[in-house]
């Protein structure tokens, strides 16, 4: 009787959770065929109110690294490393398979522990045991998905990450909000019925610049996550747009109106100082910082049409990079430096190019048609953007190369202007 | 509300092959304790009083203020029924076609010193959400260097540009893309 209750308990808290946290749904549009083949055996738990290994599989599906295992496929589900036996593995074609437990410590904790094993090698490769409360219970998968996805690619896994977006509904409310990277937890940060844009990450993670219309002119604001306290950095005349910190954090470049064109500031964050750095008549938008705080690039229509310009974050000569197409905008560093991520129209289609900035040759890596906000994941092998079909605006994800590609639809109404945290 | 107590990560045995800094575990996991909403809520719900935004027609909230102006106002036959001057894509300069229809707002503004309006300069969904609230501004300002040429002051005019944020038409072609492509004249109560 009391086993049944359990059963109950389990199956209705999964329930809940599914329906209360997952605001938005992912799938995989576009895979690898080379993905590695892997198994994760569905861990051992007595009472987890998350199925720990069942995140950690959605999570390495999505990254396209990996050709999962299906749970009807496997001749087992061994959670000791005694129990496996190899040889069954090697003959389903498993590179590599992860077992654990999720076991009861006391109330609202668990023990989590996990194995991954090399099967052809028939020998561990990586193990960690961790205690977790069971609110944190999904952060700790996620984190078993970072560490098993650095050991097998050797790149950072950003699936304890945390991504910033704005939705809006019919009814044309906007929001600001935050969630891990897989569309659970959503955290709504502002909510105004005036248009809320562009949510920026401070370089520690701990705070979001935005611009909100809510005055029913532009301003910017920066809002600290844990507090919800907010100050308001920028309300001139006219635009106070596009926020991007300097990788020190101590400043944000900005775009503003107020002497006539749209140019590029730098706002000192400590004195509230104000330098100038691009000069033109024309439409200069969209600052992005390089990575070594040097440069900033950014959107100028001084030519005629938009393209990409560079100056030094200290101000003086602006280049022009983009000189392919009559539309090039959004532009933002890859993490190391190396790749320059950006939108470019072709008469009715906007897609997202990649330019590597030694060669300065630039590949478009998704087909549009509607396609914009590129932000890059920390680890630089994914990139986040928006898209619009119909009147359905979803995220996307697509790998530096264009071979892997996965979509975040949220339930109900639009979401755009994405943000990787950092 | 705490939700997350730190998750202590420790090897298995002696078969740990990779060792996990405390600064590594602390980023990976004891951050993202970003519950609180509150701050903003309260600031945006006290911020806009009134919902002109939210009926994203030609017509909004403050349309019908221009209304209760004078007949001529709702008179299809008088160009100060238009308030919605329309673009071509990327461009903001004012098409011939809605010359007097700037000129008959220039002219009440000039003879009513007292009025002030706002312009709103939107553009369609297509490119960079930030790149169009630059467009939208050069559309808005196209009309009020117009109307600034006719005589209005600076002071009864106020400048905003949407972007993309407020389309007046959903749709993902060239008919709902015309009608996006514009700057609404808003008038403003006294």
């Amino acid at each position: 009787m009391i086993f049944i209750r359990t059963i109950l308990l389990i199956v209705v808290l999964g329930f809940n959770i599914q329906n209360s946290f997952a605001e938005l749904n992912i799938e995989i549009t576009k895979g690898i065929e080379s993905a590695t083949p892997l198994a994760i055996v569905p861990f051992g738990s007595d009472s987890a109110p998350v199925d720990v290994s069942g995140v950690v599989n959605a999570d390495l599906e999505r990254s396209g690294y990996f050709k999962m295992l299906d749970e009807q496929a496997m001749p087992n589900q061994p959670s000791t490393a005694s129990a496996i036996n190899f040889k069954e593995w090697q003959g389903l074609g498993q590179n590599y398979m992860v077992i654990g437990q999720v076991l009861s410590t006391g109330p609202g904790q668990y023990s989590v522990q996990f194995q991954l094993f090399d099967v052809y090698k028939s020998s561990q490769i990586l193990g960690y045991k961790m205690s977790s409360s069971s609110a944190d219970l999904r952060k700790a998968a996620h984190y078993i998905s970072d560490l098993i996805f650095e050991k097998l690619t050797g790149k950072k896994g950003v699936f304890g990450g945390r991504i910033a977006y704005v939705t809006s509904n019919v009814q044309r409310v906007h929001q600001v909000q935050v969630a891990d990277a897989d569309g659970y937890n959503p955290q709504t940060i502002a909510s105004s019925i005036e248009p809320l844009m562009s949510p920026a990450w401070s370089p520690d993670g701990k705070k979001l610049a935005y611009v909100s219309f809510e005055r029913k002119a532009a301003a910017i604001y920066i809002q600290t996550l844990s507090s919800g306290e907010r100050v308001k950095v920028a309300e001139f005349p006219g635009i106070n747009g596009a926020p991007s910190w300097s990788p020190d954090g101590t400043r944000l470049a900005l775009t503003l109106s107020k002497d006539g064109s749209p140019d590029i500031y730098v706002l000192n964050l400590s004195s509230r100082g104000l330098t100038k750095l691009s000069k033109s008549m024309a439409i200069d938008t969209e600052p992005s910082w390089s990575p070594d705080g040097n440069s900033v690039v950014f959107t100028s229509n001084r030519g005629g049409n938009p393209q990409i310009y560079i100056v030094s974050s200290q101000g003086g000569q602006e280049k022009r990079l983009t000189f392919s197409g009559s539309y090039n905008a959004s532009a933002s560093f890859s993490p190391d430096g190396r790749n320059l991520v950006m939108v470019q129209g072709n008469g009715n289609n906007y897609s997202i190019a990649v330019m590597d900035m030694g060669s300065h040759a630039v590949n478009a890596i998704t087909s549009g048609p509607n396609d914009e906000s590129p932000s890059f994941a920390p680890n630089g092998s994914m990139i986040l953007y928006a898209s619009k079909k119909g009147r359905v605006g979803f995220l996307s994800a697509v790998s530096l190369d264009g071979r892997m590609q996965q979509k975040l639809v949220l339930n109900s109404g639009e979401v755009r202007d994405p943000s990787w945290a950092p | 509300m705490k939700l997350n107590k730190t998750l202590l990560a420790f090897a298995i045995g002696a078969v740990l092959l990779t060792a996990c800094t405390d600064d590594e575990k602390d980023a990976s996991l004891t951050d993202g304790s970003q519950n609180a909403t509150s701050g903003i809520n309260d600031a945006s719900t006290n911020g806009i009083g009134n919902s002109t935004g939210i009926n994203g027609l030609g017509l909004s909230g403050n349309g019908d203020y221009a209304s209760s102006l004078g007949p001529e106002f709702n008179d299809p036959n008088s160009p100060l029924s238009k308030r919605t001057i329309y673009f071509m894509l990327d461009s903001s300069e004012v098409m011939p076609d809605f010359i007097p229809v700037i000129n008959a707002h220039a002219q009440y503004l000039v003879a009513n010193p007292s009025q002030k309006i706002t312009l709103e300069g939107n553009t369609d969904e297509r490119g960079a959400p930030e790149y169009n609230i630059a467009l939208g501004e050069q559309r808005a300002k196209s009309v009020a260097g117009m109307m600034k040429i006719q005589g209005v002051s600076e002071s009864q005019v106020n400048i905003v540009s949407y972007g993309e944020e407020k389309p007046a038409a959903f749709g993902n072609d060239e008919s709902a893309w015309e009608k996006n492509r514009r700057t609404e004249i808003v008038y403003l109560p006294k």
